[in-house]
């Protein structure tokens, strides 16, 4: 229970991702089965664990700690869990592995659950007291995804993270074959039905780079504004994933239900109204729902638009080239929830130019293309599949706020809040932290520090005078906002030193945007 | 003679009319017994200050030649107007002293700030029988129950084993924690060179001239910093000095660092739980140890403790000093 306490605690105040990755590729290399794989289960959040209730913990600290000592310490440290962590008394630690505190919390009875948390509590030091309470209550916070804890995985052995997400799906924790294979042994059999298999992504281009390249030997077709999918139906089992190969099926029963065929599908999820693909902001509120109410399928009915297939009917159609896989795809009717994404028509890079430049919806995001003989192969080799996508969007904003950064920007004001103007007032619209060089990161540090008008906590407010372009890739109303909108992906694109602060753009030329 | 008639607390501090002067005063007075060097106990401007050696050499470089009008050195018991009056270790700071005051038979002890937990770059608490015992309360709440420190060293050195390519910057405060942080080190046999910050050098330079075992120091203001460890006081994290180090892991050590939302707050990423104060079972040991007839509670958690004296029947109140920086460890 130490090192998966020393493990958390670590974890939880380190921001860096590569940092993150090394402490958690180090754990695993480092601990035995089966502690491992219950920690990385208990990290990827797929351990299910008997809950333990606020209301539990409360009555067993109530009995060990005088009631108004608990209440100015819970006070003080604003975390129930954390509290009674640090204020329990102190028992003969002797250091459970983490293997047994899942057994408890797995195989014991309602009844004698406080007696057993009680009894396990004495026996852990504070640290670890602290990770078995989270872990107890499900309440880990720690910012670990299954895809990290993959890239982790895939850090120790000969396996890639390919490799490891086609199997992922059958396996349970504490993933004993998974950790054999690691460490030299044979591969898991895929147990489960319909896996996830790991995606083929693209590299963005552009004109000078499609130039010297054949447009005879390339498909295109429109680049989707939705969430990029991998819909599985096998033996019965259907599971729709995202790219990283999350099951996200739970969340869109009404698309489960259309995929009545045999095979492994690419496509976009998207929502569709009469036809006409929504904006990305109606797909979102079907998004990371762990159930979806009658009305918002009505309301917000989703669909796919396949572009690929990579198994059909039985048959692996993954090394066939893309043409191959093409024809097979479009000899299919789906139905009327999922479609085809249409090739363009083009002769040339400039005919592509022209349809790139006047997409026929809003919700296109430029255009794919791809080589018409491209196997299907998992990951992102650069050659076979193109994106080019359409300009970004920009604004000419103000710098209204700045909070230092973290990791290899410690001490750098780099996370930036900026405004437009409305009225004679400036509104928030959103925030970046990149976009610009270190040499401009320092220019910006320099500003910030030079003009700064008041401080709330971390958080320095400006003098309104410096303009930044601001980039985006789509825009969506928000009540969330102060503005009434949410930019996707802003970064800074340009620091304009030149432009007066009066002639920033106006809310209402974002607003016309939508 | 009631013992709040000997001490009782006034605008500008604690104060003692037979003896005709203030405890840490948060004032200029006429005349201070000072227990420990951190600015919030040892201001600038008094008539005559009386306090040990080394808290008078730590004002002094603190505060240049003229902090005050003059100074004695306190050795032994003294008389003072009409009280007694004796210095005693408190193990908080290099020269900290509590402060024994007495008069009609009855003694008040002012600890000032101490600590129970053996540190190497000061004299440890000395327990001094009294009716009155002045405590203050900084960590008086009983989540607060610090490890070992070597536990903490054991944390910081496997961090610069785990990441040896990211300097390891750790703040703590100029006065104290930034020497016991780098004893702690050398103690566990870490021999490498550690740089410091310009604003602990002077301070570094006295622990060492008074025998306390710092290993080589060298500069942190240099282009290129020659050490992995570097200690630096907390202010500095927000000023571009920072920004020389390349992807560095920020560290802190206080006490404070045990709560986590207290060290998320710092922005930190390697809290340690570093403290030269008293924690929860120290401090209630130490009112058990000494069965004052009463305790007075300076600054910090008051509730906690006097919440303590009530279940252990000890009568108890708080003093409402102002000016004190329960914040700063």
């Amino acid at each position: 229970m130490k090192a998966f306490a020393a493990l958390l605690e670590r974890l939880a105040f380190t921001p860096a991702r590569n940092a993150k990755l090394q402490l958690l590729q180090h754990y695993l290399e480092r601990t035995p089965d089966p502690d491992r794989g219950w920690a990385l289960a208990a990290l990827t959040g797929d351990l299910e664990l008997r809950r333990v209730t606020p209301s539990l913990l409360r009555g067993l600290a109530a009995e060990r700690v005088d009631g108004e000592l608990l209440a100015l310490s819970y006070d003080f440290v604003g975390d129930l869990a954390e509290t009674i962590a640090l204020l329990w008394p102190e028992g003969a630690e002797d250091d459970p592995s983490l293997s047994q505190a899942v057994a408890l919390l797995q195989g014991t009875g309602k009844a004698a659950l406080p007696g057993a948390i009680a009894g396990m509590l004495d026996r852990l030091g504070p640290s670890e007291r602290l990770a078995f309470l989270k872990l107890a209550t499900g309440n880990l916070r720690i910012g670990v995804s299954a895809r990290m804890a993959r890239t982790a995985l895939a850090g120790m052995g000969v396996p890639s993270v390919p490799e490891i997400e086609e199997i992922w799906h059958g396996l349970a924790p504490p993933y004993a074959p998974l950790f054999g294979w690691l460490g030299g042994g044979a591969r898991p059999e895929s147990a489960a039905l319909a896996p996830f298999r790991p995606v083929m992504l693209s590299t963005p281009t552009d004109l000078d780079e499609l130039r010297a390249l054949d447009p005879g030997d390339y498909l295109a077709e429109w680049k989707w504004d939705g969430i990029r999918v991998q819909a599985v139906s096998e033996g019965g089992m259907r599971r729709l994933y995202s790219r990283t190969g999350e099951d996200i099926s739970h969340a869109f029963p009404d698309v489960i239900e259309a995929m009545d065929f045999d095979g492994t599908a690419d496509g976009e999820l998207i929502v569709r109204r009469e036809g006409e693909v929504a904006p990305f902001g109606d797909l979102q509120k079907r998004l990371n729902r762990k159930t979806v109410g009658k009305g918002l399928l009505a309301s917000h009915p989703a669909g796919l638009r396949l572009y690929d297939l990579l198994l059909w009917d039985g048959r692996d159609l993954r090394a066939e080239p893309l043409g191959a896989r093409r024809t097979v795809l479009e000899a299919v009717d789906f139905g009327p929830r999922i479609d085809i994404s249409p090739l363009l028509d083009f002769a040339t890079w400039e005919d592509l130019a022209a349809l790139r430049a006047e997409p026929p919806a809003a919700v296109i995001e430029g255009v794919m293309i791809k080589r018409r003989d491209s196997a299907y192969v998992a990951g992102r080799p650069r050659g076979p599949w193109f994106k080019w996508k359409r300009d970004p969007m920009v604004v000419d904003a103000v710098l209204i706020y700045a909070q230092r950064g973290h990791g290899k920007r410690s001490g750098f004001h780099s996370d930036f809040t900026f405004g437009l103007w409305d009225g004679g007032e400036l509104v928030p619209v959103g925030k970046a932290y990149f976009g610009f060089t270190d040499a401009e990161l320092r220019e910006l540090d320099r500003f910030v520090r030079q003009n700064t008008v008041e401080r709330y906590g971390p958080v320095r407010a400006l003098a309104p005078k410096l303009v930044v372009e601001v980039a985006f890739e789509g825009l969506n109303r928000s009540t969330r906002h102060r503005s009434g909108v949410a930019m996707r992906f802003p970064r800074i694109s340009r620091i304009r030193w030149d432009k007066p602060a009066a002639e920033a753009d106006r809310l209402e030329t974002l607003e016309a945007m939508l | 003679m009631r013992a709040d008639s000997i001490l009782f607390p006034t605008e500008a501090g604690l104060f003692c009319p037979e003896g005709g002067f203030h405890i840490d005063p948060l004032k200029p007075v006429e005349r201070a017994l000072i227990t420990h060097g951190h600015s919030d106990h040892a201001r600038f401007g008094h008539g005559a200050v009386m306090a040990t050696a080394e808290t008078l050499e730590i004002m002094r470089l603190r505060m240049g030649d003229g902090f005050a009008g003059a100074t004695q050195v306190a050795d032994g018991e003294m008389r003072i107007g009409g009280v007694t009056v004796g210095f005693h270790p408190a193990g908080h700071v290099l020269g900290s002293s509590q402060i024994a005051v007495e008069a009609g038979g009855r003694r008040i002890v002012v600890s000032g700030d101490y600590a129970r937990q053996p540190n190497p770059t000061c004299a440890p608490f000395q327990p001094v029988p009294c009716d009155v015992f002045v405590t203050e309360a900084t960590f008086g709440l009983p989540v607060f129950r610090f490890p070992d420190p070597t536990t903490q060293v054991v944390k910081l050195l496997s961090s610069m084993a785990e990441f040896p390519d990211r300097p390891h910057l750790i703040g703590a405060y100029a006065l104290g924690k930034a020497q016991h942080v780098i004893a702690l080190m050398r103690e566990a046999g870490y021999d490498a060179p550690i740089a410091i910050h310009g604003a602990l050098k002077v301070l570094c330079d006295f622990y060492a001239a008074r025998g306390v075992e710092l290993g080589e120091l060298v500069p942190a203001t240099a282009e290129d910093v020659a050490a992995q460890l570097v200690i630096a006081p907390p202010s500095a994290f927000a000023s571009p000095w920072v920004q020389r180090f390349r992807d560095p892991v920020i560290g802190f050590a206080s006490g404070w660092m045990a709560v986590r939302a207290r060290a998320r707050q710092r922005g930190v990423e390697l809290p340690l739980v570093i403290s030269d104060h008293v924690d929860w079972p120290a401090l209630t040991g130490t009112l058990a140890e000494l069965a004052p007839s009463e305790v007075w509670v300076t600054h910090g958690a008051e509730d906690g403790v006097i919440r303590w004296c009530e279940l252990a029947q000890i009568p108890a109140r708080p003093l409402r000093l102002v000016g004190y920086e329960d914040e700063a460890e």
